[in-house]
């Protein structure tokens, strides 16, 4: 490891949205810290916005040692040709060992321009991280094949390690309030003839069912099985009894049913809250990638042979058409009673 | 509007199995088909072709038997396409396959736009296009929902967790596309007519020139696959068979309130 004696500590890029850090962020500090603890190195944060306190001060509170802080009006919307601009210049001044970023659809942006502008390796979406005992090297792990395989990728002859981490595949970690960490202030300017793209407006998504699945304590979903659009009615009527938010598998995403925001597995979101409820939904390896985490899973489906049944804590083989108002009514009656 | 379209031809994941005995992915017999996305990319390619005039190339790195995944876009209405293929391209990672591919950008030459599918479902990995983007140093509006052009712009709505970026940026670009972009088309009887009568061009490294041979195939490739495995399957729970609806929800909630779940 000689060679690379000068890189040290990890990173997390800690993603905003309107200035506010989002999960994924803090999730990957969490993992930093794991990995710095064992490489005996220290954990990075990145934070670029217009007004950078509220991430920095997360930042620190989930575990950050140092958080260096690129701050700028013209920073607050995420533009991969500034965000990259900033994170090489910091990471040819600071030279980090291994930088997490979420693959959110800007982190996938960000981590690919870097890793190219550097010349090193970018693991994509992963959802288990280490360190290789053999050879220190950050063990990337991740799915491939619509998640029927798993892969350890080593980046051992670049550096910084640079990988993306699907949001959701690590729990955030409980902040410690009041936590501080050594802020490192740089001012970068953004040379203009590097900006291309230009933003013109944003339009923001309104939410279904409840809060976003990635943040929700309870999921219902729905998949194949409801049929049609109209029967999701009844996934957001238990949704609401259970207080919680609707989800979907990719067969109800693709007939159109519903915005695929919601949708959970490989190709959607990972989630991993207290109680999933999957109704219709046979269970494909696809959709098992995205809920496999969850602490509780209940399955109800008339199929005995679903895979579905082979992940559920209690699995139901009966009509959901029948099974599912009865489950919405009874929740209902002991939530109205207690 | 010249556009060039990156298309990869994929195993059909869903028709993926896992062998039971050895735990190792069954391939065999399972279809190649040219990854979802990319129809999605080649859709919106030929909807601008049709608005604005122009060709649309398709580009594609590969085995000689991905010739059928790029025949497949001929048919689909695309008027060249091209195949990287060579032993020096094997076993490339995102980082060196974003480099041979925007080299054959670069033998291609004249375009305006490039639109890739958002990810392939092999490698899930969403990363080749914008890689693209860097090595060609242009704009990358990715994820995009709706590409239209105005003169000599892009105007993307490009989607991110939160909602959708409209986004304006100066041709050439490189867009990615999901499946809510479009429906793409199915061939006709006259498209499969018209490519009968096109050739697929097979080029190498050699043929295009120039080429970082530190850049290419399994040497170029910072990253390293250490080792596979298969995922592990939680232990199935109690299930419940044989009952009534409001009989199977008693006993749902029994378990629950064993387990403090509610």
């Amino acid at each position: 490891m000689g060679k690379f004696k000068e890189y040290k500590n990890v990173w997390s890029f800690i993603e905003t949205f309107d200035d506010e850090p989002k999960n994924v962020g803090l999730e990957l500090l969490g993992q930093a810290k794991k990995l710095a603890g064992k490489l005996g190195e220290k954990v990075g944060a990145v934070v670029v916005g217009g007004d950078c306190a509220r991430a920095a001060k997360a930042a620190a509170e989930h575990g950050a040692d140092v958080v260096y802080v690129v701050e700028n009006p013209n920073y607050k919307n995420f533009s991969a040709e500034t965000h990259a601009y900033i994170l090489t210049a910091l990471i040819e001044k600071y030279k980090p060992s291994a930088i997490l970023i979420g693959a959110t659809n800007n982190g996938r942006d960000l981590g690919s321009r870097v890793a190219v502008r550097i010349h090193t390796g970018l693991t994509a979406d992963c959802t288990e991280l280490d360190v290789d005992e053999e050879s220190g090297n950050v063990a990337y792990t991740r799915p491939a094949f619509g998640g029927n395989l798993m892969a350890t990728i080593l980046c051992a002859d670049t550096r910084p390690q640079m990988g993306t981490i699907r949001p959701g595949a690590f729990k955030k970690e409980d902040p410690e309030p009041g936590r501080k960490a050594k802020v490192v202030r740089e001012d970068i300017q953004v040379p203009t003839e590097l900006l291309l793209t230009e933003l013109l407006k944003f339009t923001p998504f309104e939410s279904v069912g409840g809060v976003k699945i990635e943040d929700a304590k309870i999921i219902v979903s729905g998949g194949r099985g409801l049929g049609k659009a109209e029967n999701f009615k009844l996934i957001e009527d238990l949704a609401a009894a259970m207080g919680g938010s609707v989800g979907a598998s990719r067969a109800a995403v693709d007939a159109g049913w519903i915005p695929h925001q919601q949708q959970v597995g490989q190709t959607g979101k990972t989630v991993m809250p207290q109680i999933y409820v999957a109704v219709g939904i046979s269970g494909a390896i696809q959709h098992v990638a995205g809920m496999s985490s969850s602490e509780y899973v209940i399955a109800i489906n008339k199929d005995p042979e679903a895979p579905i049944f082979n992940v559920a804590d209690v699995g139901i083989v009966g009509d959901l058409f029948e099974v599912v108002p009865a489950l919405t009514e009874k929740i209902k009656a002991l939530r109205s009673g207690q | 509007m010249n556009i060039i379209v990156c298309i990869k031809q994929v195993p059909d994941t869903a028709e993926i199995k896992i062998d039971p005995v050895t735990n190792t992915l069954i391939r065999a017999g399972v279809p190649s088909i040219v990854n979802p996305y990319d129809k999605n990319a080649v859709e919106a390619a030929l909807q601008l072709k049709e608005a604005y005039g122009g060709k649309v190339t398709v580009l594609s790195m590969g085995p000689p038997a991905a010739e059928a995944a790029l025949r497949e876009c001929l048919e689909m209405g695309a008027d060249e396409a091209i195949l990287m293929s060579g032993r020096e391209f094997g076993g490339s990672d995102t980082y060196a396959t974003s480099y041979i591919l925007s080299q054959g950008i670069r033998y291609i030459g004249d375009y305006d736009m490039i639109i890739c599918g958002k990810q392939a479902i092999d490698g899930d990995t969403g990363q080749t296009g914008a890689s693209m983007s860097e090595h060609l140093n242009i704009p990358q509006l990715t994820f995009a929902v709706k590409i239209d052009v105005d003169g000599e712009y892009a105007l993307v709505d490009r989607e991110v967790d939160e909602g959708i970026m409209t986004l304006k940026a100066k041709l050439p670009v490189l867009c990615t596309v999901g499946k809510d972009i479009n429906e793409p088309r199915t061939a006709t009887m006259k498209g499969k007519m018209r490519a009968k009568r096109m050739t697929v061009k097979v080029v190498n490294s050699g043929d295009i020139g120039n080429m970082d041979p530190t850049k290419m195939g399994l040497k170029g490739s910072p990253t390293r696959v250490k080792k596979t495995f298969t995922p592990s399957v939680k232990k199935a729970g109690i299930k419940i068979e044989g009952k009534s609806g409001a009989q199977a929800v008693e006993t749902l909630l029994g378990h629950m309130k064993a387990k403090a779940f509610i």
